[in-house]
Formats: C-alpha cells, sequence, structure tokens
C-alpha cells in the first residue's frame, strides 16, 4: 500500500492549490491522502470525490453546474423531451449525490461514471423495465484504495487524450462520434460508423482500454 | 475464472454503453460482461470516450424548478435500495435479475429440448435454451443477428465451439446446426432482432406455438 503510494506520488503532477472544494482542513485518512496527492487534470472528478469523501455541497453544486445542462442536452438529443429530460436529470443528480460512496477514481472519471448512470435512468425510464446492468466487480476495499492512485493519474491522461484527438477531427468526423455517444444512432448506425469516422480516435480509447484493462486485471491478482 | 475465447464485438458494446441497443442484446452484454473482465474494460472504456463527448456537449438551458427539486432532495431521507440480485449457480445476477427468481420456468420443445422466454418486444427476443448432451438445435436460420451466450456446457458449429462465457454472433446469412458438446447439458441465453425461423424439426406451423 505505502509502496504503490509513493509510485503515485513520484509520477504525480503539480497540485493547482485552490481548485480543491472540499479538502481544507479535512483528516489524513488513506483515501482523502491519496486523492489529494494525485490529482491532476480533471477537476469534475476532484468535485466528485470532495462529495463522496466529505459529502461537500459546494462541490455537488459545481458539478450540477457543470453537468446539468450538458446531461438535459443529451437527453434531449437521443429523443426525450425537454420536461422528461429533466426528469431523468433529477434522478442522475440524486443518484450521483446517494451513490457517492460507490465511485471509484481509479475506474472512471467523473464524466464516464455520469454517463452511465445517465443512460441506466434513462432507459430503465423509456423502457418502463430495468436496464440490464453488469454485476458489480466484488473487490475488496483495500486493494482498490491501493490502486486508486496511479490508476486514477493515467486514466486521467488517457482520457485528456482522447478529448484532444476528438477536438482536433474533422468536424464531419466528430459529428458522427459526437452523435454515437450522445445517443443518436441506431445501432446498425453505430456499427457501420464504427469502421469510418470512429477510426481515427479508434487508437485513443485502445490506450484508455488498456488502462482499464491492467486495472481490472491487478484488482482481481489482489 | 474461465478462459473466454469469443468476445462481444466492438460495435455491440458502444451500442449497449450509448443506450442504442433493444432489451434482448442489453441482456446478453450485461451477462458477458458479468463473467468477462476483457470486456468490461472495453465497456468502461467505451464509457469514457462518452463521458469525454459529453462533457464536451453544448449546454441547454435548465429550469430553476430542476435545481429546486434537485436542491430538496439532497437531505430527503430516501430508503435504501434493495441489492442488485447476486449470481445464483450459472446465472449472473443481471440474468437473475431478469428471471425474477433464482431458475428458469423451462418449457419442452420436444427431444429433450427446452426454452424460457425471458423478453419479446419490437425490438427482439430473449430466451435460454437447454439442449441435452450430444443434441443439435434444428438446422436454422434466421432473418436478424443472433447473438448466443454459453452459460453451461458448450456447443459447436461450423463457425467454431463455444465454451462457458463465449458468445456467437451469427449474421442474418449463418446458416447453422449447433450442437451441444457431450457430458454436460448446454445452457445458453440467445437473442434476436428477428424471430427464428426453424427449418427443420419443427413444422413452421408449429412457430407461432413454441415462439421460437
Ligand atoms: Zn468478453
Amino acid at each position: 500500500m505505502i509502496e504503490t503510494l509513493t509510485i503515485g506520488a513520484e509520477t504525480k503532477m503539480p497540485l493547482p492549490q485552490g481548485l480543491r472544494p472540499g479538502y481544507a482542513g479535512k483528516s489524513m485518512n488513506d483515501r482523502s491522502a491519496s486523492s489529494e496527492q494525485i490529482s491532476q487534470g480533471c477537476e469534475q472528478t476532484d468535485w466528485l470525490v470532495a462529495v463522496r469523501d466529505a459529502r461537500d455541497k459546494a462541490a455537488f453544486g459545481r458539478l450540477y453546474d457543470h453537468f446539468t445542462p450538458r446531461l438535459k442536452g443529451m437527453l434531449i438529443r437521443s429523443g426525450m423531451s425537454g420536461a422528461a429530460a429533466e426528469d431523468v436529470v433529477q434522478d442522475v443528480m440524486l443518484t450521483i449525490w446517494r451513490k457517492a460512496h460507490l465511485y471509484d477514481e481509479g475506474r472512471a472519471r467523473a464524466s464516464a461514471w455520469i454517463y452511465r448512470i445517465a443512460r441506466n435512468r434513462q432507459i430503465d425510464v423509456i423502457r418502463r423495465r430495468p436496464r440490464p446492468v453488469p454485476d458489480e466487480m466484488i473487490v475488496e476495499a483495500e486493494s482498490r484504495e491501493a490502486h486508486d492512485a496511479d490508476a486514477m493519474v493515467s486514466l486521467e491522461q488517457e482520457a485528456e487524450q482522447l478529448r484532444e484527438a476528438l477536438a482536433t477531427l474533422p468536424q464531419s468526423q466528430r459529428d458522427i462520434i459526437e452523435r454515437a455517444y450522445v445517443g443518436e444512432l441506431t445501432q446498425v448506425e453505430i456499427r457501420e460508423a464504427t469502421g469510418l469516422a470512429l477510426g481515427t480516435i479508434k487508437s485513443r480509447i485502445r490506450l484508455a482500454l488498456e488502462k482499464l484493462r491492467h486495472e481490472l486485471k491487478d484488482l482481481r491478482d489482489e | 475464472m474461465k478462459q473466454i475465447t469469443h468476445h462481444l464485438p466492438e460495435w455491440l458494446i458502444r451500442s449497449y454503453a450509448a443506450g442504442s441497443l433493444g432489451h434482448a442484446f442489453s441482456l446478453v452484454v450485461a451477462t458477458h460482461v458479468s463473467q468477462c473482465d476483457e470486456c468490461r474494460a472495453r465497456l468502461e472504456a467505451e464509457e469514457t470516450a462518452g463521458g469525454v463527448v459529453l462533457e464536451g456537449l453544448e449546454v441547454v438551458d435548465t429550469s430553476e424548478d430542476l435545481r429546486a427539486r434537485v436542491f430538496d432532495g439532497l437531505d430527503e431521507d430516501v430508503a435504501p435500495e434493495p441489492p442488485a440480485p447476486r449470481r445464483k449457480g450459472i446465472y449472473p445476477g443481471a440474468l437473475v435479475a431478469e428471471m425474477g427468481s433464482d431458475q428458469p420456468r423451462w418449457r419442452s420443445l420436444g427431444g429433450g429440448i427446452r426454452q424460457a422466454i425471458l423478453s419479446e418486444d419490437k425490438q427482439g427476443s430473449a430466451r435460454l435454451l437447454y439442449i441435452p448432451p450430444g443434441m443439435a438445435v434444428p438446422d436454422h436460420t434466421h432473418g436478424g443477428l443472433e447473438l448466443t451466450l454459453v452459460l453451461q456446457g458448450s456447443f459447436h458449429d461450423e463457425t467454431g465451439e463455444f465454451g462457458v462465457g463465449d458468445v456467437e454472433v451469427a449474421e442474418d446469412d449463418l446458416d447453422h446446426t449447433p450442437t451441444a458438446g457431450i457430458g454436460e447439458a448446454c445452457i445458453c441465453l440467445a437473442a434476436t432482432d428477428a424471430p427464428l425461423k426453424f427449418k427443420g424439426i419443427v413444422p413452421r406451423l408449429l412457430q407461432p406455438m413454441f415462439r421460437i
């Protein structure tokens, strides 16, 4: 555990002080210490960690301001009315608050975790039956904490590069990718689009995959 | 964890992540990911991409009422949700949830073959099949895509061998004869986006009755 954290600390970037809601004066238990040391890049993930560890309402407010208008836009684009979209967004935001203890920053960035929650809720509502979801991996809390440190850093790096790759794509390709993940395309369209527009960011998704694959393997090996 | 050699195709995982997959195929994805770390990582990578796209979306106006409803909800006491169903024997929790019980409600199809229909809607159907050791499922083609995930035993057909956890993705033009391995009955989850059409044993007229 200590060794892992040390390695994590060596690879860290300088901490942007003042961007860390909810941490001032917090006691040094294992989790908050490791989260604080390795944080870089993604303030949304920091906010979510602060909600999880400190039940920090200011941090939750930041998550709300950032994600609510985007989630609503995504849900409308995948076919919901504005009112229905707001109902789902309400459930998603409250789920984030109530299930923050299940969030693991070594496995998912805040946006990925929230994206999944939104999809689950949206589909439960549209189909009026529970969306089939994979069984949770049973992982010892100990091993989870030990891995979070470096796991989060490299996941953030891959996701950041994925974001940059997406931003530099020609508009037409970026539109297709955006439409695929927003939920505007059918399974057939996604299948066809995958070989074409997605080709260019595929390598970036692969790298994120390598990272996650490694992380899951480490968790299993504990 | 057993070695799985036939995984979910990328587009299927991506469609699941994006919420663009019908219920029957979603059940196959959730059941496979429940027992395959490789595809779990691939799904999480897709969700990472989905999250990156979400962060970059244009903002739309939201109502003050929404804000009030969310922030009022923070201090509300809510009863904890019942825990998600756990795996029961060969059935991952995702399937137990779908069945609503520990065991499938089998119906005989004749010849020792049994099925339990799990879901049917206009996007497709999902069912469990029980095939006695060494028995062949009637030669069939299908109008759409068919996914078959092995839960117990194994089967083989013209395209290969499929053991526990493996998924066969059969395109609509595949005319195949899946045959259960010897030793143990093969139990699998099968999903299609069109009704199956058997060419063999079961006469066409019986199809509506058996719903196969
Ligand atoms: Zn797999």
